[in-house]
């Protein structure tokens, strides 16, 4: 029986304020299950931080210096909203790898390739628009789009990349249907967290679909140069610049922490790109952007990215070779490039569910849902090789089948896996690898 | 007088170990108390010998934090801590063995009963559902038998749904507590001191949108509290009462939370008793503290100053 008229208290006296969006931005469970991650004793296969320590940190201390000594003046100064024009004339010559024509003027400088996808879901989605992305797909994005109410309809892929007869058939259907599609958001070499690459012969037809239905293509590409055997695929920028926009970053083949990334735009867009990423950010780094330009001026940037690749296609050998050892019972498939192997786990089980009893055992990884806008993905994780040593990816494989295995013991007795899926936030936050 | 606050540490409420260790720490800097934040690993016992000035206040969750483990620790090194001794933090630990207590002591707590995942497999887990359900009725709470934060904890109303729970469960750890879920006023008092220099806060009252779990706990909003809670002052009292015969009969010492249930007989039913209660932002000591008229800050001073002094 209630005797006292003690007020209520939600602990947040701004709780009433919040945007109706805001109210789904909510830490999960999972989520808090990765801070553990950050300990040394657990092999993270989780995050996605590249193997910074391949860098030659020397030098490129001795280069921060110089910069602040003799570019002090620009470098910590606001800056052009647009981004440094030397950077720009630079990454245009950084694109021509992938067969990219553009001019310094149609680029404009990101805080990382997440805020290109930022200013491009600000200017381009209302709430209730759908993106068009393979099924699964890049958890950073899906979030973007989802803090702009957007609705993402999955298109499957399968080993060659993104399947056109099924983007044509989802687009026709979308149609129909009255929804308004904004653009198609493709991740097409070496995908997160897929691991596949789409392939030379399907990326006309994409274009070609895309065009015919009348969306535009938003082709995120942070790992074009990090294929292992392969020269670098043409990019779809190259197969048709008025309908994509091109995002490139040197998070993967450089360093994340100097957030750098970038847009190539159609000339209208970018105006608008150029004007919502003012509204928000003023400038990007002056700082950053000229240490990036001094990095692609004065070291073999080239050599770097080559050796990089090395590393990363040793530690997917290792892994790949201790999932073929230690868990054979799972499937997945042997990526050409990039970060990430996308595994398929044995009938049954549910990754999420399984997380908290792979923390106990000190490893740890992304269960597949999170890589979908839908609840799907509970029988897949992802697995990222790019941070851990290779003696450790192989200590980190072999745990997880002993995961794998005391999971399929309680499946076994109970029959049934996991738990109702949630709309909260199940994915590490960025620094932990 | 130095204080060293432990937080982090390896097991699942890492996250909400490392908020409280926080806010510890930053109450404790306002009271002009030196004080320090470390996780548990190798670099401690180095930092922690040959220490005279200096008390320990471990705020780790989980297991080896609230199982009495880390504290067996620091009585083995001599270092004098905050909170509940090794062995009392053990039995209070294994929710069997404290609830077994309970009942010795006339303290009121749901029907339960422990199941390891093993039995399950032995007998046949359809048999033990049916058996669960005949017996206690439905709804029930599934919980880890160890462990804290809500992480596994599931309410089940229908039978199809026990399964998963189940497996949710086993997920934290290897035996489950399977206890009949009773309705009324959930309550959390909060205790200070020791023996019968204890003392019972004023009860928060807990009305959740839902059930009160890991999301309702952590993410501000879904949940309204009501400090002192919306009690009768004999209701109150049965609570408070309730809850210091815990702390006591528990031998636990200097703080602790017990989690009640209000039921509709007006039965306070000890659902769960923390020897580490929470201290983050949302956490529910806290707000008895300042719904006492007591500031955080000289609360922590004093407490981490009495365990200095204890010999």
């Amino acid at each position: 029986m209630s005797t006292s008229d003690t007020p209520g208290t939600r602990l947040d006296p701004w709780f009433d304020s919040y945007a109706a969006r805001a109210h789904r931005m909510r830490a999960s469970e999972i989520r808090a299950l990765f801070s553990v991650a950050s300990r040394p004793e657990v092999v993270s296969l989780a995050g996605g931080m590249p193997y910074i320590g391949g860098l030659p940190l020397e030098e490129l201390g001795a280069m921060a210096q110089r910069l602040i000594v003799e570019q002090g003046e620009v470098a910590l100064q606001y800056g052009s909203g647009q981004g440094d024009e030397g950077l720009r004339e630079q990454i245009t010559q950084v694109m021509a790898l992938e067969g990219i024509s553009a001019h310094p003027d149609d680029v404009v400088v990101t805080t990382g390739s997440q805020q290109a996808l930022d200013l491009v879901s600000t200017i381009f989605l209302d709430p209730g628009d759908v993106v068009v992305a393979e099924a699964p797909s890049y958890v950073g994005a899906l979030g973007v789009f989802r803090a702009h109410e957007a609705d993402v309809v999955h298109v499957p892929m399968d080993a060659d990349g993104l399947i056109p007869e099924a983007l044509d058939r989802t687009l026709g259907e979308l149609a129909s249907a009255g929804r308004r599609v904004k653009f198609l958001y493709t991740v097409p070499n070496f995908h997160n967290p897929g691991g596949v690459t789409l392939t030379m012969e399907r990326r006309p037809q994409v274009v070609e679909i895309c065009q015919r239905h009348g969306v535009l293509i938003l082709e995120d590409n942070p790992y074009g140069l990090l294929g292992f055997d392969s020269e670098p695929l043409p990019a779809m920028r190259s197969l048709s610049e008025d309908g994509v926009i091109y995002l490139g970053s040197f998070s993967k083949t450089f360093a994340p922490g100097y957030r750098v990334g970038w847009a190539v735009a159609p000339h209208a867009v970018r105006e608008k790109l150029v004007l919502a990423s003012e509204a928000a950010i003023l400038s990007p780094s002056n700082a950053s952007q000229l240490a990036i330009r001094a990095y692609l001026e004065h070291f073999d940037w080239q050599g770097q990215i080559k050796k990089f690749r090395e590393q990363y296609r040793d530690r997917r050998d290792a892994m790949i070779s201790a999932l073929e050892e230690h868990i054979p019972e799972a499937s997945w498939n042997v990526p050409d490039g990039g970060f990430y192997v996308w595994v398929k786990l044995p009938e049954g089980l549910d990754a999420k569910s399984m997380l908290p009893r792979a923390v106990t055992a000190r490893v740890a990884y992304v269960a597949g849902t999170a890589f979908y806008a839908d609840g799907q993905g509970r029988d897949y994780m992802r697995l990222s090789f790019c941070y851990p040593t290779p003696e450790r990816i192989r200590e980190g494989v072999r745990r997880l089948a002993t995961v794998i295995d005391a999971e399929m013991e309680t499946v076994r007795i109970f029959g049934t896996g996991g738990e109702p899926p949630s709309d909260s936030v199940d994915f590490p936050s960025p620094d932990l690898a | 007088m130095d204080v060293m606050v432990l937080a982090g540490g390896l097991s699942h409420e890492r996250d909400v170990s490392m908020r409280s260790g926080r806010r510890v720490q930053e109450e404790l800097r306002d009271a002009g108390v030196k004080v320090s934040l470390h996780d548990v690993d190798s670099s401690l016992i180095p930092l922690l010998r040959g220490r005279e000035d200096v008390v320990v206040w471990p705020m780790l969750h989980g297991a080896s934090g609230e199982d009495g483990s880390l504290q067996g620790l620091l009585e083995l090194l001599g270092v004098p801590y905050v909170g509940t001794r090794a062995r009392e933090a053990r039995v209070a630990w294994v929710k069997s063995v404290a609830k077994a207590i309970f009942a010795r002591d006339g303290i009121a707590t749901p029907e339960y009963v422990t199941l390891p995942q093993s039995l399950f497999r032995e007998v046949g887990a359809e048999h033990v559902i049916d058996a669960i359900v005949d017996r206690m009725g439905l709804p029930v709470v599934v919980k880890p038998a160890r462990g804290g934060s809500a992480l596994g904890v599931s309410l089940v109303t229908e039978r199809d749904q026990l399964s998963r729970a189940l497996v949710h469960c086993f997920a934290y750890g290897d035996t489950a507590l399977i206890e009949a879920a009773v309705t009324g006023t959930e309550v959390a008092v909060s205790i200070l001191g020791t023996g019968d220099d204890a003392e019972a806060l004023p009860a928060v009252e807990i009305q959740a949108e839902g059930a009160y779990d890991y999301d309702a706990r952590y993410n501000p909003g879904r949940v309204e509290y009501f400090v002192p809670a919306r009690l009768t002052p004999d209701d109150a009292a049965t609570v408070a009462r309730t809850a210091l015969a815990v702390h006591r009969n528990l031998s636990l010492r200097d703080l602790s939370r017990v989690d009640i249930i209000l039921d509709d007989q007006g039965i306070a039913q000890v659902i769960d008793v923390n020897v580490t209660p929470g201290l983050t932002e949302t956490s529910l000591l806290p707000q008895s503290v300042e719904a006492s008229g007591r500031s955080l800050t000289e609360v922590y001073r004093s407490i981490a100053a009495a365990a200095y002094d204890r010999e």
